[in-house]
């Protein structure tokens, strides 16, 4: 069975092919139903080949498989070659299986839409190259991967592209992770220099041996690889293109935040484990980037209107909170939150795309209310949605995840009681926002009516993620720790030293800040909207409202150092001086042309005389020089 | 009998070819343009057989009989294309027939 694994990419990736060549032929329909099916059975086949490599645990815990030679010069080959560990397993799971509900969702979503043909392409070459990076043996085809996804991404994005706001968010998108990218690719040339080779496998064996630990090399190749996660996972400094994401279609949104390209940069720093182990204080730098920015994207979320910026601010927070478990060496934890967190994003985005087309794409919160009793089933699943993003304790799988990554915070030895502040309070924003969210929207009276598309095809979805998102967690029970445990097969263990004790008392803190801010959100929101309405009145709160809601104007930062300077260079420049040289050859030539022309005169003794002043140079230039 | 240095006889020529080559400058009429070039090509005959005579070869007397047939040949050639020209310009100025330069 697992010498099939590579249909698993296979599958979509001809989904695409087919699509693209035969999609006008043979209509918008079969189109959708080979989009659907194509990774409908990847997903069966990732969940086989998960199954079969867990039966072979724990004697046999990596799988290889070589398919051919990629590139073969002296000094450097690569193979085109799968690599199976729990790591990659969970994620292939992950991102076949969810990525098969969102494309079943946009099957019924979609259908009107006149792009649905290049839409199912484009989602399969997706899910394609996301699979793609995960089960790379090699980090050259994992970057081939990454810049799929990033192509990807540009093209969904902006897949409304009529409207010029989401071709400019697509470019965005482009621009910014291309910035990480390119960080990676160094990084990949550095480790390459280094280790001579880039088979993932051989260098995360060999890193210990030839760079000692906090050895310059080892956090130069960290921080390039790192560089290449922020990018991708919209993580400080580099997060500002993923609230413009919100511009392609929801399933779209819900392909870029649950399953694909956001946590390609939690995949990258969980596989290469070992070289960031190497170097300590880029483990703290990724744990303080990891609580810095699900702070600042808590804040932000607090203030949004459009839902789906909300949902957009409380991925990077999350993916935040990913990092700061990376961070800490709380390897499994970090996957095991990547792994809930699919489920419960996902589920999200799509009951958001379904109130937002029954609402004739209405995205302002503050226009919708009271949708709980027209829309049960989306209220339920949204709720069950919301519950798990705020970590509700016990009933969700969001809390076990959250709080696993809080304890272990705490108790490494790299993390400490600052990050694990950083952390609880974000995790206090997050039921905040998230409630503010599911008040705004669901309760309070009715201002609008909807009406519009509905269907079983989008409702399967929404129900199998939220019972996902609620029952997910159970499968990591403190007790047991399964989840854990299967991905300790590849990821190093965690180490710290907190007792039992107080870990109970961790727990309940957390559980209860969570609770407190779905409070505060009923207080605010709820019982008294007055009160918020009065603090944004007063100037300094209208200040600290302008400044989360505008995302800490980190985009006015850039424009001002980065943006404005370029476009005010290339305004000096507009004539373009180097390219002057060559225009300047051009018009020399020209003028040269302009004056053979005159002596062709058709006077027959000027001819002559030029051919007489001719061969009396060229005999003065042979005799005399 | 005496000896005329090669360099007299060369001097000749130059002054011949010379003489040619002014005549075709200035000279507008094409009549006259056609007689200056075969004034040239007697020089250059000239120069053949001088040479020819001075290394006691027979190749420069062969390269003037040469240069006989050609020159016959191309008065044959621009005597027609004069004709041609007198025809369509009722001209024999060069100057004047500067519209063939296509």
């Amino acid at each position: 069975m697992l010498d099939l694994i590579w249909i698993i990419p296979l599958l979509p990736l001809a989904g695409f092919i087919i699509i693209s060549l035969f999609g006008k032929l043979m209509g918008r329909k079969t189109s959708s139903v080979i989009g659907v099916g194509v990774v409908g059975l990847s997903a069966v086949f990732a969940i086989l080949a998960g199954i079969t490599f867990m039966s072979r645990l724990p004697g046999e815990n990596v799988f290889t498989k070589q398919l051919w030679t990629w590139i073969n010069i002296p000094g450097f080959s690569v193979n085109m070659g799968f690599y199976l560990d729990s790591l990659s397993t969970t994620f292939i799971f992950i991102i076949s299986f969810v990525s098969f509900l969102i494309h079943l969702y946009s099957s019924y979503f979609m259908k009107d839409d006149e792009g649905v043909i290049r839409f199912f392409a484009w989602m399969n070459l997706f899910t394609a190259s996301m699979l793609l990076l995960v089960m790379a043996d090699n980090l050259l085809l994992l970057y081939l991967g990454w810049e799929g996804v990033g192509l990807c991404s540009y093209l969904l994005i902006g897949f409304w592209y009529k409207d010029p706001a989401n071709g400019h968010a697509a470019r965005k998108a482009f621009i910014v992770t291309r910035i990480g990218d390119t960080a990676m690719a160094i990084g990949l040339f550095f480790l390459f220099r280094a280790f001579g080779t880039l088979n993932i496998h051989e260098i995360l064996q060999s890193a210990p041996h030839v760079w000692s630990s906090g050895s310059p090399e080892a956090r130069i190749a960290a921080l390039l690889l790192l560089g290449g996660a922020v990018g991708k996972s919209a993580q400080l400094p580099l997060q500002t293109w993923l609230p413009d994401a919100m511009a392609g279609p929801s399933p779209v949104s819900a392909l870029i935040h649950a399953a694909t390209m956001v946590t390609a940069g939690v995949y990258l720093i969980a596989r290469t484990n070992a070289i960031f182990t190497l170097a300590p204080a880029v483990m703290t730098l990724v744990a303080i980037i990891g609580a810095v920015t699900l702070l600042l994207a808590g804040f932000s979320a607090i203030v949004q209107k459009d839902i789906k910026r909300v949902l957009a601010y409380s991925t990077i927070s999350q993916i935040g909170y990913m990092f700061l478990a990376l961070g800490v060496g709380a390897w499994s934890a970090a996957v095991f939150h990547f792994f809930i967190h699919a489920f419960f994003k996902a589920l999200l985005f799509l009951a958001a795309g379904v109130i937002i087309t029954n609402l004739h794409h209405e995205h302002n919160m503050f226009k919708m209310g009271g949708l709980r009793k027209k829309m049960p089933l989306v209220f339920y699943t949204f709720l069950a949605g919301a519950g798990s993003l705020s970590a509700l304790p016990l009933i969700t799988a969001g809390f076990f995840s959250k709080d696993l990554i809080l304890s272990e915070t705490f108790a490494s030895g790299n993390g400490g009681v600052l990050l694990w502040l950083a952390g609880l309070t974000g995790a206090g924003l997050t039921a905040l926002y998230t409630f503010r969210m599911v008040f705004i929207t669901f309760f309070g009276e009715a201002k609008m009516e909807p009406e519009g598309k509905r269907s079983s095809l989008m409702f399967i979805p929404l129900v199998t993620l939220a019972i996902l998102s609620i029952i997910g967690g159970y499968i990591n029970l403190p007790a047991h720790h399964s989840i854990t445990a299967f991905l300790q097969n590849s990821l190093p263990a965690f180490h710290g030293d907190a007792s039992h004790g107080t870990d109970i008392i961790l727990k309940v803190v957390s559980g209860l800040t969570a609770l407190a801010g779905v409070y505060i959100a009923y207080l605010l929101y709820i019982k008294r909207p007055q009160m918020v309405y009065a603090w944004k009145q007063k100037p300094f709160g209208h200040f600290i409202y302008t400044l989360w809601f505008k995302g800490w104007r980190f985009d006015d930062l850039y424009n001002y150092v980065f943006v404005y300077p370029v476009v005010a260079i290339a305004k000096i420049n507009r004539k373009d001086f180097i390219d002057s040289i060559y225009t300047g050859i051009a018009r020399l030539m020209m003028l040269l042309h302009e004056g053979f022309i005159l002596s062709q005169n058709g006077k027959l003794r000027w001819y002559l005389a030029f051919i007489v002043i001719g061969v009396i140079i060229g005999f003065t230039i042979t005799v005399f020089l | 009998m005496i000896e005329i240095p090669v360099e007299h006889g060369l001097m000749i020529a130059a002054v011949l070819f010379l003489i040619g080559l002014a005549g075709a400058l200035i000279r507008r009429n094409f009549v006259y343009i056609l007689l200056s070039i075969e004034i040239m090509l007697n020089a250059a005959g000239f120069a053949f057989v001088l040479a020819g005579a001075r290394w006691l070869q027979p190749e420069g007397q062969v390269m003037f009989i040469f240069i006989l047939t050609m020159a016959a040949a191309e008065v044959s050639i621009g005597l027609a294309l004069i004709l041609r020209i007198y025809h369509k310009f009722k001209s024999l100025d060069s100057d004047k027939a500067d519209k063939i330069k296509g």
